[in-house]
C-alpha cells in the first residue's frame, strides 16, 4: 500500500516503521524537519517537509495516490481537518486519525472516520492492568 | 435568535455587538482569559471563558438550543471541528470564517457555511500599513471571481506603465487605484501606475499566481 504518514512524532515514526518493516510504501510528512530523526536507521521510504493540512503541501507529498493517511500530529483538531481534506477533497480510501480527546474521538467517529483515542484506550488498559493484574500485549 | 461565537477576536467581537444590537441572544467563547475581561468590559456577560472546540464547553453554553453557531477564530482546523461538534449537538446553521481561502472546498464538502473573513483583511489593513509587494484577497465571489488588493513594490514590472499596456491574465480587471497619498481613481487606458499605488483588482482565482507575477514581479509564493 502506499500509505501517508502526517507526523513525524512518536507514535508516527513507529507507525512508520513497522508499515515499512512489512515492505508498504511510506511517506512522512512533517512540518519541522528535526522530526524525522525518530525514523529509525535503514528506514526505506520518503519524507517531505510541510504541513499537512494544507492542500498543496499533501499534494506533494502524492495524497491523490495513497491508500491509507494517517493523522497523528499532537493536535486533535489538526488531525481531525487534515482526515476530512484526505477524505473528502482527496478521496483517500482509508484515514485513521489519533484523537486525545475522548469526547471528540466520538463525535468524529460518528462522523465516519476511523479513530483512535489513546487516552480511553490508555485509561482502560492501565485500570486493568491494576485491578485485574492483566499485563498489556506489546503489539507486533 | 440564539447566537452563539466561538472566538473572541475583532471578527467575533464585532460580529457579537451587531447581533446584541438587533436584539439577538449571544455568548461568545473565548480561551484567552484576558480577552474575556476585555469583551465583558464592553459587552457585559455575554462571554464565557473556555475552548470551544470542547464539546463540554459548548454543551455548558447550552449549544443543542441556538440558532445559529458561528466559528470564527483564526484557526481553520479549530473553526471546523467547533461547526462539526455544534451539528452533532443539532445546530440547525453553522458558519466558519476560513482563513485560507484554499480551505473553502473541505468546508462546502461538509456542508457548512462559510465567510472568508473580508472583515478581517479590512481591519488589518486600518491598524498596519500594507507591505509593498503582498496580495491581499478582499473578497471572494461566487461567481469564481475574487476581488484583491495589491501594492505595487519599487521592482514591479509595470511601473511607470499605463494601465492599457499591463498585460493581465484573462477576466482580470484593474478597477480601481489608491495613490500613495490616498486618493482613489477610477483608471482608464491611459492611467499610469506607480510603485506605492495600491491596486484593487478583480480576477480569476485559479489566475491569482499569474496576476501576482504580473504586477508584483517575483515569482515567489508562487506554489504556496
Amino acid at each position: 500500500m502506499n500509505i501517508l504518514i502526517m507526523g513525524c512524532g512518536r507514535l508516527g515514526a513507529r507507525i512508520a516503521m513497522l508499515l515499512d518493516e512489512q515492505g508498504h510504501s511510506i511517506t512522512v510528512i512533517d512540518t519541522n524537519a528535526s522530526a524525522f530523526r525518530r525514523l529509525p536507521e535503514g528506514f526505506r521510504g520518503r519524507v517531505t517537509v510541510g504541513n499537512g493540512m494544507d492542500g498543496t503541501a499533501l499534494e506533494k507529498a502524492g495524497i491523490q495516490s495513497m491508500d491509507a493517511f494517517f493523522a497523528v500530529t499532537q493536535g486533535d483538531n489538526r488531525n481531525y481537518f487534515a482526515s476530512q481534506l484526505a477524505r473528502e477533497v482527496y478521496g483517500v480510501k482509508r484515514v485513521l486519525c489519533r484523537i486525545y480527546d475522548p469526547v471528540r474521538e466520538g463525535i468524529f467517529r460518528d462522523l465516519g472516520l476511523e479513530t483512535f483515542s489513546p487516552t480511553s484506550l490508555g485509561a482502560g488498559i492501565m485500570v486493568d492492568m491494576l485491578l485485574k493484574g492483566a499485563v498489556p500485549s506489546k503489539g507486533s | 435568535m440564539y447566537v452563539l461565537i466561538a472566538g473572541g477576536g475583532k471578527v467575533g467581537f464585532y460580529l457579537a455587538q451587531e447581533l446584541l444590537q438587533s436584539n439577538n441572544e449571544v455568548l461568545i467563547l473565548e480561551q484567552d482569559a484576558g480577552r474575556v475581561a476585555a469583551i465583558t468590559e464592553e459587552l457585559g456577560e455575554n462571554v464565557m471563558h473556555g475552548d470551544g472546540c470542547e464539546a463540554t464547553t459548548l454543551d455548558a453554553a447550552g449549544v443543542a438550543r441556538a440558532d445559529l453557531v458561528a466559528a470564527v477564530t483564526g484557526d481553520d482546523e479549530d473553526n471546523l471541528v467547533v461547526c462539526e461538534i455544534a451539528r452533532s449537538r443539532g445546530v440547525p446553521r453553522t458558519i466558519a470564517r476560513i482563513n485560507n481561502p484554499k480551505n473553502e472546498l473541505l468546508f462546502k464538502r461538509r456542508g457548512i457555511e462559510t465567510t472568508i473573513s473580508a472583515t478581517h483583511a479590512v481591519l488589518s489593513q486600518i491598524e498596519q500599513e500594507l507591505p509593498t509587494g503582498e496580495m491581499i484577497p478582499l473578497l471572494q465571489m461566487h461567481s469564481g471571481l475574487e476581488l484583491v488588493e495589491i501594492k505595487l513594490p519599487e521592482t514591479s514590472p509595470v511601473s511607470g506603465r499605463s494601465v492599457r499596456e499591463v498585460l493581465l491574465p484573462p477576466e482580470s480587471l484593474i478597477s480601481l487605484v489608491v495613490d500613495p497619498g490616498g486618493v482613489p481613481r477610477i483608471p482608464s487606458g491611459d492611467t499610469r501606475l506607480n510603485p506605492g499605488d495600491a491596486l484593487v483588482v478583480v480576477t480569476r482565482r485559479e489566475s491569482s499566481p499569474l496576476l501576482r507575477q504580473a504586477l508584483i514581479g517575483s515569482t515567489h509564493g508562487l506554489d504556496t
